[in-house]
């Protein structure tokens, strides 16, 4: 990098393969964008939340393929970078409501759990820096419980199955797990039960009726106005 | 002779040292699922015919209990060649057993320990 | 004494009888069986290849948890690692053994970069080394109800002997099981089978053999007059027990019998509550309380 293009704050990344200079400080989605790109998939809502624009990069002179989300890991100078538009992994298709959290259940859906070496390549993976292997273990054995809890925050981004060896999708199985500890092993949440049953007996529908029909004006002043929880 | 030699290394076993006494055959108790019998493994091995072995199930079915190895006169551990050739096979991604072929029903009911240990031997 | 112990997969699921009865056994005989706070699948089955280091990092990994239980004072200085499961055993043990080559282990070690280093010095041992540690004297003297009259044929199956240098015991002839169930009081059978393959993960997707080993298996202890089978492994368990009932649509002949773990005989001679006995659990093809009930047992 010349002293000039140091002066102008920029930053020399590569993608995929080709030279671009970029501004300092840009994210490699928006660095990407920058040169000249344009996302119609691989892009959501570029808050790091979605999972869609999961990436992998590498940084000149290490050895070491690195991963990210394009909208979250800013450029730094020598990145080769490249879209990973999506991760076409297996997921088998189950009606929740007729299955039961037993031990062998993500088994039954997953059976390709078993061929898990342990190698932690997953978590190694993982831009949320969650235990996936250790999920992917307490699959194994049927703890549903321990699979919620380590997956909770899991994007599905779909790094972790990019990378498996052995052709395991941790993210699906972990929501197979969350959605089973949730219907079926949770204590339920009595409040949200009660409004459910108010919100279908129809203690809300005026007020909706109100607000669906009130004008611009007056939703702007009503939403100013409201009382925010601190 | 290629495959030979490479069964030879990653087993680390010798098996010109057979003498074809067939003890390993005899003691094998999966013997009767098998088309070529352990012996004749180890004579096809000694001669470098491998693709022959390839061709029959008699390393698949050979579920690693180490029969032969503990009575082998010659100490050579059979169940090791039995992993080389397996290896080879799923080393160019040729799995034995398919998943889809093992039934939802089945699957509710098996250990993991089952599954794990066939899907670690007879899946690349 | 505090030892780490290792549970697998199958004391989780379809051997929780063997893990419930052996918790109970152990701290009667003033064991605490401390779970890794964090382990994974032991590996199962081990690759027997010289150059799948990979298929070796699953045993690793849960043998530096040993390390890093006495690091942080979980346990005190208490460098073996205890297993209910042969299957566990066995892919711990030869681990152990296939890292003394130190190529190997540096080559391991510097793949698993999140972890500590492994250095070699946790000792895998099977429950049934430790309860011969521990002394059959000082388990005769828990022994409250002698299994009198109750004829127990030993089953060991084939990892927790073979090979040589991983076995507990005599390959070919071993009697560490035999001696114990003395201890219990009963009546052993000679059971020519002890050492035979169940047939392991065929179990998956061949049946039929599984089912003639589990009818070889089974016959010949039963013309000895075998009541019960006492087991050490989850798979055997498993295939001696549930594919009794394929095994019966090939053979005629098969007459059933109960197949529990040797730590639930243990259990019952030590008169403890019932609920260690783990007969409760849905695990069972052949259901053990009918026999047990008519000896006076349950």
């Amino acid at each position: 990098m010349s002293k000039s293009d140091v002066d102008e704050g920029k930053v020399r990344v590569y993608i995929m393969g080709r030279e671009y200079k970029v501004p300092f400080g840009l994210t490699i989605m928006k660095a990407m964008e920058y040169a000249g790109y344009r996302f119609i998939r691989g892009a959501g809502c570029r808050g790091g939340f979605c999972g869609s624009c999961a990436t992998v990069y590498r940084i000149e002179g290490d050895y070491k393929l690195r991963v990210a989300l394009a909208c979250q890991k800013t450029v730094e100078d020598g990145m080769y970078l490249t879209q990973l538009p999506f991760t076409p992994a297996n997921k088998p298709v189950y009606d929740v409501e007729k299955l039961s959290p037993s031990v062998n259940v993500l088994l039954e859906y997953y059976p390709e759990i078993a061929k898990c070496v342990s190698c932690n390549t997953c978590t190694k993976a993982c831009p949320q820096d969650l235990e996936v292997m250790d999920y992917v273990q307490a699959a194994l054995r049927g703890d549903l419980e321990e699979v919620s809890r380590l997956s909770f925050d899991c994007i599905g981004c779909g790094l972790c199955a990019m990378r498996c060896p052995t052709s395991i999708v941790p993210y699906n199985v972990a929501q197979l797990a969350r959605r089973l500890y949730g219907k079926y092993v949770m204590p339920r949440a009595k409040h949200v039960d009660d409004r459910v049953k108010e919100v279908e007996e129809g203690k809300f529908d005026e007020e909706m009726k109100n607000l669906m029909e009130a004008s611009l004006d007056v939703l702007k002043e009503r939403y100013t106005k409201r009382d925010i929880e601190k | 002779m290629e495959l030979a030699e490479k069964v030879k290394n990653i087993s680390g076993e010798n098996v010109l040292s057979c003498y074809q006494c067939g003890l390993c055959s005899g003691s094998c108790p999966l013997r009767f699922a098998m088309d070529l019998s352990p012996t004749q493994v180890i004579r096809l091995t000694q001669l470098g015919l491998i693709e022959k072995i390839l061709s029959s199930n008699t390393f698949w079915i050979c579920s690693t209990c180490f029969s032969c190895f503990a009575r082998c006169p010659r100490e050579i551990n059979i169940t090791k060649i039995m992993e080389a050739l397996r290896q080879i096979k799923l080393r160019r991604d040729q799995d034995y057993i398919d998943l889809k072929n093992v039934s939802k029903e089945e699957l509710k009911k098996i250990p993991p320990i089952a599954l794990i240990s066939n899907l670690r031997k007879t899946t690349a | 004494m505090r030892i780490p112990y290792f549970p697998g997969c199958a004391m989780k699921t379809t051997a929780k009888n063997c893990e419930v009865s052996a918790m109970a056994v152990a701290s009667k005989l003033g064991i605490e069986m401390v779970e890794l706070p964090r382990w994974n699948c032991c590996g199962v089955f081990p690759s027997l290849v010289n150059d799948d280091l990979m298929r070796h990092v699953a045993p690793i990994r849960n043998l530096i948890r040993v390390q890093e239980m006495n690091k942080s004072g979980i346990v005190e200085n208490e460098y073996r690692l205890v297993t209910l499961c042969s299957m566990c055993y066995h892919t711990l043990k030869e681990a152990n053994l296939f890292v003394k080559d130190k190529e190997k282990l540096t080559k391991i070690n510097t793949f698993m970069d999140r972890e500590e280093e492994y250095e070699g010095g946790v000792k895998v041992l099977s429950f049934l080394e430790l309860l011969k540690e521990v002394g059959y004297e000082k388990i005769a003297k828990e022994v409250k109800k002698p299994l009198k009259g109750l004829k127990v044929a030993p089953y060991y199956g084939c990892l927790l002997l073979r090979p040589r240098e991983i076995g507990i015991d005599d390959p070919e002839n071993p009697t560490i099981l035999e001696k114990l169930l003395e201890v219990l009081g009963a009546d052993v059978v000679d059971n020519p089978c002890k050492v035979q393959c169940c047939g392991s993960y065929h179990t998956v997707d061949k049946k039929s053999i599984v089912a003639k080993l589990t009818y070889d298996n089974l016959r010949y202890p039963i013309e000895n007059g075998a009541e019960i089978i006492a087991t050490c492994c989850p798979l055997c368990t498993f295939n001696l027990d549930s594919r009794q009932k394929e095994a019966k649509e090939l053979y005629r002949d098969l007459k059933e019998i109960p197949i529990v773990y040797y730590t639930q005989l243990m259990a019952i001679a030590f008169d403890l509550e019932k609920k260690f006995f783990g007969l409760d659990l849905d695990l069972y093809y052949k259901n053990p309380k009918p026999l047990l009930k008519a000896k006076n047992l349950y």
